[in-house]
């Protein structure tokens, strides 16, 4: 194996082991974190089945971004919707053709909608950007980091894309490397620039995952304001540091 | 009139302007003094150690609530918020966008608690991440803009997380008081509604006076002893309204509604001199010992006196508190009726009073005017009427409509859950913050006047003392008069036809004519 593998392969070990350890002791931290008083933001659903489908609403269409601002919304959701595709066709990578899945990801709808939905990756992380610098108040509460954050997005999926349309790279022995990682068994990586790019910023993106406001993806899950039922006449909601001071109670 | 410019109102109701900053940086709320602040539990000034325990408590808060720990982790700065803020819309000052407001707190606890936070300041770049260390200058600040904003969750509806600023404001409150910064008007609201039941400190015989005055006032009016008991044990419902509603008006109107409300649907009820108060000022500078302390009173009042029902006067965050957290703080309350929600607002009740046909209302009293409604924030956005979602929009307008003919709504994007605050609210109704009080009011006043010169309206209806006592004060300043706003019990109580009612001078010499 190339020096440059044995790197890689350390690398996508060490982006793994942080993106999920880091994100699970968030979403513990998030899940053991009380939530003292019933603040859902009204008219809020009164059921809990009320309360998964407003998720849904806010997570698969971003219903609150698109009552505020419709530019925003339309690049944030176009920018949303094809990182989910890319992510789907991504899955011929890392899944063997023996899976059960396979055949729901290696079509032609997936492996098209994900190939152009690059443009619409790039078009929308274009849009957000200009806003960033354009819109005054936008540009008022931007730290270098929110740029940053967006050029990084915007260079993955320019390399990316540029491997799909112009330059192919060795997809067997990329397979290769990717079930080597996930097999233990490390394999060496296509010696090829513009891949090792694309890796090396994915998984910087991993790693800066927990501990960025990426954190939004697993927080609009926790948000009290979306996520509790509205229902506190009915039931008593209660928790133990708040019981505590019940014990001077008449 | 004001010794600051005054906002001109334009046509568009929600034209967003430029971004200007520091214009509002010289707002100044008072400073909390020990005598007020001993009794809530701090300290009387600013702490030597203030560093440390700003940096402990942000920590701990984090701690207790997830709303913090989510909220300042989660922000993506879209900046879908920045042009929801009414107060950002009235002064530009760009740190009253919710986002910028937020900031400020997430800033600090970034530096302190927060892995990149730590890593950046280290290499001497915290900026680059939002990072800021603390220090006196950013207390100033957080003292300055975390009192411009009066917690009305308007940010809360747009942003695509929930995070809600009223949440990040109240720790922000709550942190400064444990440094002995705190705002003398709510901190002096509060001591004196923890020694004397209500937020004005009214005594129980002047309470009792006030009450006889109104009853004589009614039957002046219209020859019927309406009575409005005080502390009267064994009465159906206790109603527990806002002090203001004894003095202030328009808001004694709405009390003298209600008590008529009270006597045409034949069910007894009192008042209690022990918890005179709905309004819990605990909320506005984010304590939940405070506020629970304050709510007990009422659960120990309606012990005391042995009701039934508890029924809640007009008032935006006193209905927050009471329908959305008194069951947690001073609940359960099995010792009730069951076959009512505990508590009530006296708009539901009304509301279930006219469903059943127990009220009958002359409407042309309220001919003389065509009115529109303000949805108090609280009311809209953290907390319902009814049972189904939306109620607290539907109800209010529904007892108006009973009550008038002339109902015309404001523009659909400055009601219901996008509703403007007054300007008011959240602990801000003081003197001294009487300039952001004034441009905060901007899009209310705009939306407003497009209904006065679009429909003829000529007063708005509001069911929040705040909202009432507010609107008299900063609607002047954009050409409107006091009188334009009214109670909503005001117009029902104006309109009731009360049946025991001696009969009408008109009414024998119609007979005669007949
Ligand atoms: C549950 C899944 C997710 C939801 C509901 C969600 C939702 C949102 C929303 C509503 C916005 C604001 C609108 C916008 O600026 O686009 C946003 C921004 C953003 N999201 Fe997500 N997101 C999710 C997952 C992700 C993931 C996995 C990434 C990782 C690459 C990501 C990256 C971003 C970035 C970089 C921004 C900021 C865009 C900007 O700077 O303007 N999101 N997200
Ligand atoms: S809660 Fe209301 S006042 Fe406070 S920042 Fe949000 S919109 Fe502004
Ligand atoms: S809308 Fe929410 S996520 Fe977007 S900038 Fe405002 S607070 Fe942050």
């Amino acid at each position: 194996m190339s020096a440059l593998s044995v790197f890689y392969t350390i690398l996508f070990y060490l982006a793994a082991t942080i993106f999920v350890v880091g994100l699970a002791y968030r979403i513990i931290g998030y899940a053991k974190t009380p939530a003292p008083l019933k603040i859902p933001t009204t008219p809020a659903p009164t059921t809990k089945t009320g309360v998964v489908f407003r998720l849904f609403t806010e997570v698969a269409l971003f219903n609150s971004l698109f009552k505020a601002t419709k530019w925003t919304w339309v690049f944030g959701w176009m920018f949303h919707l094809s990182l989910l595709l890319a992510f789907f066709r991504h899955l011929r990578y890392v899944l063997s053709p023996d899976s059960v899945f396979w055949p729901f990801i290696n079509n032609w709808l997936v492996l098209f909608a994900g190939q152009y939905g690059g443009f619409l990756m790039l078009i929308g992380l274009a849009g957000l950007f200009g806003r960033r610098i354009f819109v005054d108040r936008v540009r008022y509460i931007s730290a270098p980091s929110d740029y940053l954050m967006l050029i990084l997005i915007f260079t993955i999926a320019a390399t990316g894309m540029l491997m799909s349309f112009v330059e192919h790279t060795d997809i067997v022995q990329l397979k290769a490397f990717v079930l080597g990682l996930f097999t233990f068994s490390p394999q060496d990586l296509p010696d090829d620039l513009l891949l090792q790019t694309h890796l090396a910023l994915v998984a910087a993106l991993m790693i800066i995952f927990p501990v960025s406001k990426l954190l939004h993806a697993p927080g609009i899950f926790f948000s009290p304001t979306r996520n509790q039922v509205d229902n506190p006449r009915e039931h008593r909601h209660i928790v133990e540091w708040a019981a505590k001071l019940e014990a001077d109670r008449k | 009139m004001a010794d600051f410019e005054v906002p001109e109102i334009t046509k568009e109701y929600t034209s967003v302007p430029a971004v200007k900053e520091g214009t509002m940086a010289h707002s100044l709320p008072f400073i909390s003094k020990l005598e007020f602040n001993e009794p809530l539990g701090y300290p009387g000034e600013l702490v030597d150690n203030w560093k440390e325990v700003v940096i402990s408590k942000l920590k701990e808060l984090s701690g207790k609530y997830r709303s913090l720990k989510v909220f300042l982790d989660s922000c993506i700065k879209c900046g879908a918020c920045t042009d929801k803020c009414h107060y950002f819309l009235g002064t530009q000052d760009p740190k009253n966008m919710p986002v910028a407001r937020q900031d400020l707190l997430r800033q600090v606890y970034r530096y302190y608690h927060t892995f990149t936070g730590r890593l950046f300041a280290k290499l001497g770049i915290p900026g680059f991440v939002g990072a800021r260390e603390l220090t006196k200058e950013v207390i100033d600040e957080w003292f300055v803009y975390f009192h411009q904003c009066s917690q009305c969750r308007r940010c809360s509806v747009y942003c695509p997380i929930g995070i809600d600023t009223a949440e990040i404001s109240m720790a922000a409150r709550e942190i400064l008081d444990q440094i002995g910064v705190g705002h003398k008007y709510c901190n002096q609201i509060i001591e004196k509604a923890g020694r004397l039941g209500n937020n004005l400190g009214l005594p129980k015989p002047a309470l009792a006076d006030t009450l006889e005055g109104l009853e004589e006032e009614i039957e002046d009016d219209t020859g019927v002893a309406v009575k409005m008991p005080l502390d009267v044990k064994g009465a159906d419902i206790l109603l527990v309204t806002p002090s203001a509603d004894f003095f202030a008006e328009p808001h004694v109107d709405g009390l003298m509604g209600y008590a008529k409300v009270f006597h045409e649907a034949g069910i007894s009820w009192t008042m209690s001199s022990y918890a005179a108060e709905a309004g819990n000022f605990g909320m506005f500078i984010g304590s939940y010992e405070n506020m629970r302390n304050l709510s007990l009173r009422i659960r120990e009042a309606a012990i005391e006196l042995g009701v039934k029902r508890i029924v809640f006067g007009e008032c935006g965050h006193a209905w927050r508190v009471a329908y959305s957290f008194l069951n947690t703080l001073a609940g359960p309350f099995d010792f009730l009726d069951p076959n009512y929600p505990v508590p009530q607002h006296i708009c539901e009740f009304t509301y279930d009073m006219i469903q059943k046909g127990e009220l009958k209302f002359d409407k042309s009293q309220n001919d003389h005017m065509t009115l529109t409604f303000h949805d108090s924030c609280n009311v809209a956005r953290a907390s319902r009427m009814g049972d189904q979602p939306g109620g607290q929009f539907k109800i209010p307008r529904a007892v108006i409509q009973a009550a008038c003919n002339n109902f015309v709504d404001m523009p659909s994007d400055t009601i219901g859950e996008a509703t403007f605050c007054c300007g008011g609210g959240g602990g801000l109704l003081t003197d001294e913050l009487m300039e952001v009080r004034v441009k905060g009011a901007l899009p209310r006043a705009t939306a407003l006047k497009s209904v006065t010169e679009n429909h003829g309206v000529t007063h708005m209806a509001a069911i929040c003392a705040i909202c009432k006592s507010q609107f008299t004060k900063v609607l002047p300043y954009y050409g409107f008069t006091m009188d334009q706003i009214v109670s909503v019990h005001q117009l029902v109580g104006d309109a009731i036809v009360l049946s025991d009612a001696p009969k009408d001078d008109e009414e024998p010499d119609e007979t005669d004519a007949a």
